[in-house]
């Protein structure tokens, strides 16, 4: 197993806060609107420094979508940001009619997704924002990892031509990826190679897959951990070159189990090569209030949950075998 | 070129012809309020606006026009071929499989003269803030146009976008309400009133014009010109135009039985017989 440490842990939100100051420098058509959440999506930074490319839409969600896709008719490149609950279900409509239908260059970019926003509850917490964006004809959908990799990809979508939805969130989580990173869009990051079971994993889920990988290593299984940072477009030919190998998956994500990272691979196994697999994710319920730490645990969602799966789909495909 | 009262008047009858015989071709779309609109989209397109038919999407330098109610394609397609952005014989295409001329209008198929889709209603103001506030940040001083239906109103986004303007004081934003009192399931004031309407967008401080006359050409052209008169002093703008609900056919007007409904042949016959041909039909 590869080691992974980590000197510094952040919060993904502000990899994107940092990420946005960064393509605004880069490209001054890069513009950004806020529902009434500044501080929660950490774009003061870019607010101080491009004041006049910032504009404030208070909470009115379904019109910053609008005007964000009216923005782009002038070569303006939006970035809208708000909650991922309010990004996407309050605003589906929005974004599937002037955006998403309209082909417009717009960047939606939420924060506090899944269940990690913690003592909310479930109102402002959301577990079906993946399903919702992915299914969108030509939406790109990017979860990624930590705060380095959050950075890396909002500089990354600003470049790219074409709706993106980017998730993040707001628990602190350890910084295991490079700072000068390149993010390539639908591009997975193999971050350990191994020949038992192959572990797909999303968002900060990824850093207790690798924890996993750790814990089963000294028990003699040799996991595959791949990060899916973009779950559309789906790097179809690593997931299917990693199952060859291994004939056993697990997939993880802070997600409902319906519509999500683990509902695009076995979409796309099932077609391919059929094969065992696991679900990490939240099954099929809303969340509710409590520490980060203390949801993780009780929806499945950590470390212990990902070993538990992999011995399990090992299990089941010994016994195919 | 910009057309003069006669000449718009002109094209007006030939818009409403197209109306109803692209309605009849596929017998479906909206006939009604595309017949009430016509007067408006003609005098904006062929005397009001500075625009350009070559069409690029980001249209800098350009006045723009968005169609928030996008049920009345027929009418702001039929405007579009004879404004020049497409061939009118694409006319007869509407609403048919493989066609450009969706039912609702459509970036999608890529027909010059859409910027977005509309249809699902009450996103058109948004977008058209939008896209005035990326003319500011471009420099650019031309005018951003709107259409929106009365029961349109209905919808929450409206006043959203409503209380954004005026706040960030967009002041080159003329939107035009179709205020033809009725909608699908019967008039506004029965199904849910709109109240007071002027006094509404007064109150979220937009400057409000009154147009009484929404299918008088000479009137229309002043309405509009005068809501030019009155861009760049820190107000966006409203017009409350009111119009006919099928305006021009005898028997679609005053009701909203011909909202979605199209003609048969012989109501068709019927139709034409009243609307000259000008231009050349399609």
């Amino acid at each position: 197993m590869k080691k992974y440490t980590y000197t510094d842990k952040k919060d993904t939100r502000s990899g994107f806060g940092d990420g946005l100051l960064e393509a605004g420098k880069r490209n001054p058509e890069v513009v950004a609107l806020c529902a009434d959440l500044v501080g929660s999506l950490k774009m003061a930074d870019f607010i101080k420094a491009f004041p006049e490319r910032f504009f404030q839409t208070g909470i009115a969600e379904a019109n910053m979508i609008g005007m964000a896709a009216g923005l782009t008719i002038g070569g303006k490149i939006p970035f809208t940001g708000t909650f991922a609950n309010f990004s996407t279900g309050r605003v589906y409509d929005q974004i599937r009619q002037s955006v998403a239908y309209s082909d417009k260059n717009v960047k939606i970019c939420a924060s506090h997704a899944g269940l990690t926003l913690g003592e909310d509850g479930a109102t402002h917490q959301i577990l079906e924002d993946i399903g919702l964006m992915k299914m969108l004809p030509g939406m790109t959908v990017i979860n990624p990892c930590d705060y380095n990799q959050t950075k890396a990809a909002t500089i990354a979508i600003a470049e790219h031509h074409g709706p993106v939805y980017l998730r993040f969130g707001r628990p602190v989580v350890p910084i295991f990826t490079d700072a000068d990173q390149k993010f390539e869009i639908g591009k997975a990051w193999m971050v350990n190679e191994g020949a038992d079971v192959s572990i797909f994993a999303t968002g900060h889920l990824v850093w207790e897959a690798i924890q996993a990988g750790e814990k089963l290593a000294e028990e003699g299984i040799d996991a595959e951990i791949i990060n899916i940072h973009t779950i559309k477009p789906l790097d179809a030919e690593a997931v299917l070159k990693s199952v060859a190998k291994t004939g056993c998956v697990v997939t993880a994500e802070e997600h409902n189990r319906l519509g999500g990272l683990g509902d695009s691979i076995a979409q796309l196994l099932a077609v391919n090569n059929p094969t065992p697999q696991e679900y990490v994710a939240v099954n099929d319920s809303f969340g509710e209030s409590g520490t980060p730490a203390q949801l993780m645990t009780k929806y499945g969602l950590d470390a212990e949950h990902i070993i538990a799966a992999a011995k399990k789909v090992i299990a089941r495909k010994k016994q195919n075998s | 070129m910009k057309q003069d009262i006669e000449q718009l008047k002109q094209t007006a009858s030939q818009v409403r012809r197209d109306i109803v015989r692209m309605v009849h071709a596929c017998q479906s779309g909206h006939p009604g309020g595309s017949l009430g609109c016509t007067d408006f989209l003609v005098a904006l397109y062929f005397n009001i606006m500075k625009n350009d038919p070559s069409f690029n999407m980001d249209a800098k330098g350009e006045d723009l026009f968005f169609l928030s109610n996008g049920h009345i394609s027929p009418v702001f397609y039929s405007v579009l071929a004879h404004a020049g952005y497409f061939d009118k014989a694409e006319l007869g295409t509407f609403r048919k499989l493989n066609s450009r001329l969706q039912g609702h209008p459509t970036t999608h198929e890529g027909l010059p003269g859409v910027r977005i889709a509309s249809g699902s209603l009450g996103q058109g103001l948004s977008v058209a803030i939008g896209a005035a506030l990326a003319k500011r940040l471009n420099g650019d001083d031309s005018i951003v146009y709107t259409l929106h239906g009365d029961g349109e109103l209905q919808e929450g986004q409206i006043w959203e976008a409503a209380m954004f303007a005026p706040h960030n004081k967009l002041d080159r934003l003329i939107a035009t309400v179709d205020y033809n009192g009725q909608q699908i399931d019967g008039p506004t004031e029965m199904v849910l009133s709109l109240g007071n309407l002027k006094a509404k967008f007064e109150a979220f401080g937009w400057e409000v014009l009154e147009e009484p006359h929404g299918n008088d050409m000479a009137s229309v052209v002043a309405v509009l010109e005068k809501a030019k008169s009155l861009t760049g002093k820190g107000k966006p703008i409203v017009i409350l135009l009111k119009t006919g609900m099928g305006y021009g056919v005898d028997f679609m007007m005053g009701s909203h039985k011909w909202h979605g409904v199209a003609p048969n042949d012989e109501q068709l016959a019927t139709a034409l017989a009243q609307l000259e041909e000008t231009l050349g039909d399609y």
